[in-house]
């Protein structure tokens, strides 16, 4: 509690504090320019340093990268992103004062597909990033969102860790580096020769397809977001990339993790919203620009002329209702109008959390404990009977019931089945069993559905839900499902002959 | 009653579909009886500039949070916000930092 008292402090003092041309608080000479926080005024010159300062911080602290590493930025043309992209790029220039040592790579990632923009927007958009791509020098890689329909499977498989030099210290690595191959990044590689998207019209319409059958914006954003992440961490693999670096700032994140908690991925928070992810296992994808709130990022780059290129995306020029991402982010920003430490609040909460990470064994093994959708640990197969997920579940078979029968036959049949469940200890899987041995499945919802449902997260299981037909996701999603579903049949055959400790 | 007030350049970040894709507007106000703020620059845009959805831009007599305001390249809550008043040739930004504009 004492926390909110110092924030609110902070507020009652700004009144005082604000009056005209007022002093830099870092070097007390030049004007301020730009209020960060509450009470602190920085000029353009401290500001700079400060903003420099933070990035390289950010990335030396957590010891992450490793020197020589190869970097993939998920560049969005969006300010944030293009700050991040800035920032490698100062950081890996000679005069850098605390040089970054990895060897970075771009990935840009055309949605204009699912916006139902034409072919000439997009390749103008395209034109305009990819001047600004070669500008940069480092190789860049430009993807239509059309791509998803050619992921291979196994991009849903969490792949273990690459065993290359599993005990080296970060120290030791740098030494190393030092050492030996201190001028390899030098050597300017080679851009990608890139002339344009090359998008296969067949799949901008599959694509236009699964997003016309959501009903809803929230479900739209939640489906794109996943798809996006699962071609680029394709695309880190394919390229030879072992880190991927997303653009998030405080404030998105601040947005993310309050719409997270509402669209049910409480159980997810802490690798959706922290500093580095390790779901793909040999994929981390890392968020530096987690330290700077978005007014700090458009301040920066208007100053100091960082380009970024406006992109249309599903939630542009809609109300604040549309939806609960929008709603969020509505809330967060007229709170911080008037409360200035609410994004930071929100923030050094996320910080705090943590999921606890189960033996490195057995995440690896078990593949069909994850969802896949977001590849998160799965939340849906709790035992418990009595937590509100089986509630939900229950009450949903009850009410499915009743709109498919007759008033009059529903009662009597209702009554032995649901008592089913509860006196079978097996708890969701035992529901679900019930469900469609009822005869609920009966309804014209495809057993594909139904089936799809298991090996999702219930957050995810709402984003499917909204969906006329899961049918229409891209084919390795599905195949993928009935892989794990054969996989877990055969678990169930053989259960009897496993060994206790390996199930 | 004050001459014409001519504007340096008046340009939004970001927000630009509702100005109908234009970023840069070159803006002379025109002369009234009292001094141009930051109010009235706001409701003027609001008449003259905004083509559509007001709302994704004003809020009350503000402007939506969310969106930052530059005047001379300095953060406006160091000028006083909505009452400072507009000088001749002043650069006035506006970025919004919302997702999607």
């Amino acid at each position: 509690m004492c926390q909110v008292d110092e924030d609110y402090n902070g507020q009652l003092d700004r009144d005082e504090v604000l009056s005209f041309s007022k002093k830099c608080v870092k070097c007390k000479e030049a004007t301020a320019v730009l209020v960060i926080r509450a009470g602190d005024m920085f000029c353009s010159g401290c500001f700079k340093e400060y903003f420099v300062h933070k990035f390289r911080a950010m990335l030396g602290k957590n010891r992450i990268i490793f020197p020589g590493e190869r970097v993939l930025l998920a560049v969005s043309g969006g300010p944030s992103s293009c700050s991040m992209l800035n920032q490698v790029q100062e950081g890996l220039s000679q005069n850098a004062h605390k040089k970054l040592r990895f060897i970075p790579g771009i990935v840009y990632i055309d949605e204009g597909g699912a916006l139902g923009l034409s072919v000439e927007e997009r390749q103008r958009t395209v034109d305009e990033l990819q001047s600004m791509f070669k500008a940069t020098g480092f190789p860049y890689h430009i993807l239509p969102l059309e791509e998803v329909f050619d992921l291979p499977s196994s991009v849903l498989e969490e792949s273990s860790p690459s065993s290359e030099q599993p005990d080296i210290t970060y120290k030791a690595a740098v030494d190393h580096f030092i050492q030996t191959n201190r001028n390899c990044y030098l050597s300017p590689e080679k851009q990608a020769d890139l002339t344009g998207l090359n998008i296969q019209e067949s799949h901008t319409h599959s694509l236009q397809q699964i997003f016309g059958s959501i009903k809803t914006l929230t479900a739209k954003e939640d489906l794109l977001q996943t798809l996006r992440q699962h071609l680029l961490v394709h695309t880190a693999r394919s390229k030879g990339y072992s880190k991927l670096m997303l653009g998030d700032n405080c404030t998105r994140l601040a947005v993310k993790l309050l719409a997270s908690i509402s669209l049910g991925r409480g159980a997810q928070l802490a690798i959706d919203t922290g500093f580095s992810d390790l779901r793909y296992g040999d994929i981390i994808t890392v968020r530096p620009m987690r330290d700077y709130s978005a007014k700090e990022v458009s301040f920066y780059n208007h100053m100091y002329n960082v380009p970024s290129v406006f992109i249309p995306t599903l939630d542009t020029k809609t109300t604040d209702k549309a939806s609960v991402l929008r709603l969020t982010e509505s809330f967060v920003t007229k709170l911080q109008a008037h409360f200035p430490s609410t994004v930071s609040t929100i923030y050094r909460t996320s910080e705090k959390l943590q999921t606890i990470q189960p033996s490195p064994s057995s995440s690896t093994a078990h593949n069909w404990d994850k969802c896949l959708l977001c590849m998160c640990a799965l939340d849906t197969n709790v035992v418990e009977k009595a937590s509100a997920f089986q509630a939900t579940l229950i009450s949903e078979l009850l009410s499915q019931r009743r709109a498919s029968r007759p008033v009059d036959t529903a009662s009597p049949t209702l009554r032995p089945e649901f008592q089913g469940p509860e006196s079978t200890a097996a708890g969701g899987v035992g529901c679900e069993r019930a469900a469609c041995g009822g005869g609920c499945c009966s309804s014209v919802k495809a057993p594909e559905s139904t089936e799809l449902k298991s090996l999702l997260c219930y957050s995810c299981q709402l984003t499917i839900k909204d969906m006329s037909s899961a049918d229409l996701l891209p084919q390795y999603i599905l195949s993928e499902a009935q892989r794990r579903k054969r996989r877990s049949q055969m678990r169930e055959e053989i259960r009897e002959f496993l060994l206790d400790e390996d199930y | 009653m004050e001459s014409p007030l001519p504007l340096q350049s008046l340009r939004v970040g970001g927000a630009e579909l509702l100005f109908d894709g234009v970023k840069e507007h070159q803006v002379t106000l025109p002369s009234q009886s009292e001094p141009w703020d930051m109010k009235q620059l706001l409701v003027w845009i609001q008449r003259n500039l905004l083509k559509e959805r007001p709302e994704l831009f004003v809020q009350g007599d503000s402007v939506r949070p969310g969106i930052l305001v530059l005047i001379n390249d300095a953060d406006w809550e160091l000028m006083g916000e909505l009452e400072y008043q507009l000088q001749d040739q002043d650069n006035v930004v506006f970025i919004s930092t919302l997702h999607g504009g």
